[in-house]
């Protein structure tokens, strides 16, 4: 068996375009899975304590459970309630609601980071619920979580293959079905694995980067916040 | 509740339960050899481990399952699919384990080696009865998160025909329908193996650490 270069050109740019639907599905997600996770995240902190416990049984339900079954649930089970939507959409939810588990974590321990003094102060000063979580308390939660943000938004991009599976024309959904027609799975399934390494690698150096950056400029912050303080 | 499912819904299960202790065990072989190779002094060591541990956890575990599967045979390497799944999930989750292992060994406190260097004694001793034991305090917790991971994983394996839990599943909705039921049931079914897990791997995690004693954080 040997590598066919002609075959892999001639299948290249298919696969550079049913990347787009992997993009598609990534961020989709990654925007869906960035904004539930953050609700989520308020409940478990602000809503009255048996709402807030339900919000935890989520989040350790969705954890411990595998994407493909969530996925295949959503597709079968939603049309049966009238929520008939295309495939990309379900898979689209299922990745987000499945990360929304992930990053409502995240989210957590970043609102915790906030020191008290900051919730006080907002209550010193009269600022209402919603003012101290926008003003206050997120702006100073999410500058130091968005590394592990960044790399759930990489794990979610090596996830988006699932949605094959629900008959989604992704990256590797495309390669299998030509291979399926070629019966040649050496070269398409090559170059799905390199599209993955060529984009991942590089973002998981890029967010490493920012993790560092960022570890410093708290640093230096908060030496300039002892100095104030002397 | 729809009792009739889960006979074959726990046939399934036992075998997730294998391909997941299987697949840990070698994961855990592959981790510390990636990780500690990655500390390697030597140049060529650290390179072999370093594409091995970047390959794996920078594509898709799906695609590296799917790549065994098709690509094996064609070089003549025939399978059955228990062994590719162990063989993709243990090289996959091995190479995302190399990096806690890496992690674990450098929180170790450099005293430590220091005093076995000064003691004379052998790099491979300090490192078995030395660093090693520390570190795997250290190991452990990510360890534990990654074993659910794991689990979590296993079910990919059905879509390279293994009669495992989630393929159970598909094979019932097949053959009755009762799509909500069943995969409730499966869902259900994973939690009730991941639970367990985790309790499972805090008693270890307090047990070694009182063994070795030092602090997880320490």
């Amino acid at each position: 068996m040997r590598f066919d270069l002609d075959y892999a050109a001639e299948i290249t740019p298919l696969l550079l375009r049913a990347t787009i639907t992997t993009f598609e599905a990534t961020i989709g997600g990654m925007a869906l899975g960035l904004i539930v996770g953050l609700l989520i995240a308020i409940v478990r902190f602000a809503a009255p304590p048996p709402i807030a416990r339900l919000a935890g049984i989520y989040v350790e339900f969705v954890r411990s459970t595998p994407l493909l079954i969530q996925l295949f649930f959503l597709f079968y089970v939603l049309p049966r309630y009238g929520v008939s939507t295309t495939p990309l959409v379900t898979g689209i939810l299922a990745l987000g609601l499945h990360y929304s588990s992930y990053t409502a974590e995240v989210y957590r321990a970043g609102i915790r980071g906030v020191p008290t003094g900051q919730w006080e102060a907002a209550i010193a000063l009269n600022f209402s619920p919603s003012r101290t979580w926008t003003r206050i308390i997120l702006p100073q939660a999410i500058p130091p979580i968005i590394p592990p943000l960044g790399n759930y938004l990489v794990a979610m991009f090596k996830d988006t293959p699932l949605l094959a599976t629900i008959t989604v024309s992704e990256l590797l959904g495309t390669a299998l079905s030509e291979a399926g027609r070629t019966y040649r799975y050496f070269e398409p399934l090559t170059i799905v694995g390199l599209i993955f390494l060529l984009l991942s690698y590089p973002s998981a150096i890029l967010i490493k980067r920012l993790e560092r950056r960022l570890a410093t400029e708290h640093c230096s912050v908060a030496g300039r916040g002892a100095r104030v303080q002397g | 509740m729809p009792f009739d499912l889960l006979p074959p819904l726990l046939g399934g299960a036992v075998v997730t339960l294998a391909l997941t202790f299987t697949s840990a065990g070698l994961a855990l072989i592959l981790a510390l050899g990636a990780g500690l190779g990655r500390l390697s002094r030597w140049r060529a060591v650290r390179t072999v481990a370093a594409v091995y541990v970047e390959v794996f956890r920078g594509s898709s575990l799906l695609v590296q399952l799917f790549y065994f599967f098709f690509v094996l045979p064609l070089i003549g390497v025939r399978l059955p699919p228990f062994a590719t799944g162990v063989l993709a999930l243990s090289l996959n989750i091995g190479a995302y384990g190399s990096e806690i292992v890496r992690a674990a060994v450098q929180s170790v406190d450099p005293g430590q080696r220091e005093a076995a260097i000064a003691l004379n004694m052998p790099t491979g001793l300090a490192l078995r009865r030395i660093i090693l034991p520390q570190a795997f305090v250290a190991m452990l917790p990510p360890f534990g998160n990654l074993l659910v991971e794991l689990l979590k994983s296993t079910s990919l394996v059905s879509l390279i025909t293994l009669t495992e839990l989630s393929f159970a599943g598909r094979q019932l909705v097949q053959q009755q329908g009762r799509v909500s039921e069943v995969y409730l049931l499966v869902l259900l079914l994973y939690l009730l193996m991941a639970y367990p897990l985790t309790r499972g791997m805090r008693l270890v995690e307090r047990w070694m650490a009182r063994r070795v004693g030092v602090g997880a954080g320490s």
